[in-house]
């Protein structure tokens, strides 16, 4: 099924070393357009550095990544800036929430807008109808962006003020301001009750359905990724150890060894 | 209450005890007597226990309005809400405007000569407040610029006769300039090392321009350097001194003008995102060195303009006006009027400059009470006087806008 798909992210042995450790051990990852794939794996599996090297955070000691926009000529992320990365259409949440807490809701969100808009100094300065125009734009396609996540009604509180719930679904907000094609999410429900979490689910149903934006996500919450996700990708001390529908990853015996350990009597 | 009351008691106690040696005995050496002088226990007492219980007071206060902020309650104070309604806003620009206007016609020269200085750092206040308020580089060097743009038309108009009006913009620009070159090295540094760098680049402006005779005559400075022209007429010094004055009003207005716009703009909340989170600023795509060094030098300019006006209103400049002390008092009038607040910057500039110049029959104590000062506003109203007020919008929901269309 996933062969006629369009291939957007195309990750090749990725390993990253940090000095004498391999913290991600080459790698090898697909994300196709329209899929929600999820990377999962116990604690220090390598997870987020992986989501930092594919998003320019940190330099990968080995491998290719590469993003294949619709349309658009294959260009390689390795070594890139992490706004470049995110220039080029893939915008990502943070594990643990990092958003300008000074800032209010909806101007968090305007800040996604940033690359996607012109007005330097001097316009700025001098703001013309162009540049006026475009601060209508953004704050109109922001407003819109809250509206979706439900945030609309506190957009000019400070998201410091925010719960933490919607804290979570602001970031992902302001990564959709982004305009990207490719959404990475890291653990976007730690820390939510079942209830939130159920939210969220929807939430990126309707992201992945309605904005067309393929999404890979890290997650812990293993219902809310049995649910909506597909393939599921595994990683246990920085290695790869198992890929399929969540089906097949249920039965994986690796995996379930990864999670509870080995039986005794194996 | 009373709980205070008994805690101030006590306080009081232990001041009397501490200070008994120094305050109450006195060993006459001449006449070999000891003096006991027991009044002055009762004014350490009653001193001691008054600011105690004033204390006291101020920090209960604060804890209940803290809790009522946390309830969520709508916590503004009263000159928050006014500063938020427009029609007063407009009407306190137009009442201050023209009280600036009038002044230096109705006080004499020295009153504006006085009043000059304190534009001057509220214009550099605010182009500070571009670096340290919105952008969050803490700059302890800014005197630096100052100095470029002071040295620009100093040689410039000693060297080449260069007037006034030609130099201001050059000034401002030249230490841009400058800005952008100091700021490569710092792309990579953030809080106390980009502090203690630009301390030292601050400190380096003043010891090249100390030394380096050939350029800029040493520590003995340059003099003579003209003042602005009004279409070649001689003012004299009371009519220049006015003349510089309103230069300077239309400076901080072209400040306030440009900063303000700034702030709410593209470029101004990049700033704001980079000083409250720099990867997170970085993984929304937008590009740090290039929004560090456009607020490094955007700050930078404006110390320029007016170092420009600093060196033509004083006609002698030298390395010794541009001390730490200049960057530190800059540095204090950006804190303590609210970082990122133009108005609070403003107030800031006139409290810590003209207080000083009024008070003058106490300017023995005037390092004490400006380090108290600092310690009381730390603790009470640690965001300045003006806190930083974002711009609200107004906006259609998408369903009211397809009801419309």
């Amino acid at each position: 099924m996933a062969e006629n798909k369009h291939k957007l992210l195309e990750v090749k042995g990725l390993t990253m070393d940090f000095g004498g450790l391999r913290a991600v051990d080459s790698v090898t990852l697909e994300v196709h357009e329209g899929e929600i794939a999820a990377l999962i794996g116990p604690n220090g599996a390598g997870k987020t550095t992986f989501f930092n090297c594919i998003t320019g955070i940190y330099n990968p000691t080995k491998g290719d990544i590469l993003l294949h926009p619709k349309g658009l000529k294959t260009r390689r992320l390795n070594g890139l800036k992490p706004n470049k990365v995110t220039e080029m259409g893939l915008a990502r949440t943070f594990q643990n929430i990092r958003l300008f807490p000074d800032m209010t809701v909806l101007e968090n969100v305007m800040i996604g807008r940033h690359c996607r808009t012109s007005a330097g100094i001097f316009r700025a300065i001098v703001r013309g109808k162009k540049v006026n125009q475009e601060e209508n734009d953004i704050v109109e396609s922001s407003y819109n962006l809250l509206e979706k996540v439900g945030l609309a009604d506190s957009a000019n509180e400070f998201s410091k003020n925010l719960p933490y719930g919607a804290q979570r679904r602001l970031e992902i907000a302001r990564a959709m301001a982004t305009d990207p094609f490719l959404l990475l999410l890291d653990e976007p429900a730690a820390g939510m009750n079942p209830h939130e979490t159920s939210e969220l689910e929807g939430l990126i149903c309707k992201i992945s359905q309605e904005d067309r934006i393929a999404i890979l996500l890290i997650e812990h919450d293993m219902k809310l990724v049995m649910n909506i996700s597909n393939p599921i990708y595994v990683m246990e001390y920085g290695k790869k150890i198992a890929e399929g529908s969540p089906q097949q990853i249920k039965d994986n015996p690796k995996v379930i060894e990864a999670y509870l350990g080995e039986e005794a009597d194996a | 209450m009373v709980e205070n009351f008994k805690k101030s008691i006590v306080i009081s106690l232990w001041f009397v005890f501490l200070t008994f040696p120094l305050m109450v005995v006195r060993v006459n050496t001449m006449d070999q007597v000891v003096v006991w002088r027991w009044m002055n226990i009762l004014w350490v007492a009653l001193a001691s226990f008054v600011l105690s219980y004033i204390w006291r007071y101020m920090l209960e206060r604060q804890q209940v309005r803290k809790k009522v902020a946390d309830e969520g309650a709508e916590a503004r104070s009263k000159v928050a809400l006014l500063l938020e309604d427009m029609t007063f806003r407009y009407r306190a620009m137009g009442v201050l405007l023209v009280a600036a206007l009038v002044f230096p016609l109705v006080f004499d020269t020295y009153q504006s000569t006085i009043m000059i200085s304190a534009l001057i750092y509220v214009v550099l206040g605010l182009g500070l407040n571009i670096s340290v308020g919105l952008a969050g580089l803490l700059d302890l060097g800014y005197v630096a610029f100052f100095g470029v743009g002071a040295y620009t038309y100093a040689l410039l108009n000693h060297h080449f006769g260069l007037g006034f009006w030609t130099i201001l913009p050059i000034g401002g620009v030249f230490s841009c300039l400058f800005g952008v070159i100091l700021g490569f090295p710092i792309l990579r540094l953030r809080g106390d090392y980009l502090a203690i760098v630009t301390l030292g680049f601050g400190m380096i402006f003043k010891v090249i321009m100390e030394n380096w005779d050939s350029l800029s005559f040493g520590p003995s400075g340059i003099a003579g350097i003209d003042k602005p022209s009004l279409f070649g007429i001689d003012l004299g010094i009371e009519g220049s001194t006015i003349y510089i004055y309103y230069i300077m009003i239309a400076l901080v207005i072209f400040t306030i003008l440009v900063t303000n716009r700034l702030k709410n703009s593209r470029i101004g909340r990049a700033w704001i995102a980079m000083r409250e989170d720099e990867i997170a600023c970085v993984a929304m795509g937008i590009d740090i060195a290039r929004t560090k060094l456009s607020a490094y030098a955007l700050g930078a300019f404006w110390a320029g303009m007016v170092g420009v006006l600093f060196a033509s209103k004083t006609t002698f400049i030298n390395p010794a006006s541009f001390t730490f002390m200049e960057s530190a008092i800059i540095l204090s009038i950006v804190v303590l009027g609210g970082m990122g607040s133009i108005l609070g910057v403003i107030l800031g500039a006139f409290i810590l400059i003209l207080l000083p110049e009024y008070l003058r029959a106490f300017s023995e104590y005037r390092m004490l009470a400006f380090g108290a000062a600092m310690v009381i506003m730390m603790i009470f109203r640690p965001q300045g006087i003006i806190s930083n007020l974002r711009q609200t919008y107004e906006y259609k929901s998408s369903k009211e806008k397809t009801n419309n269309g």
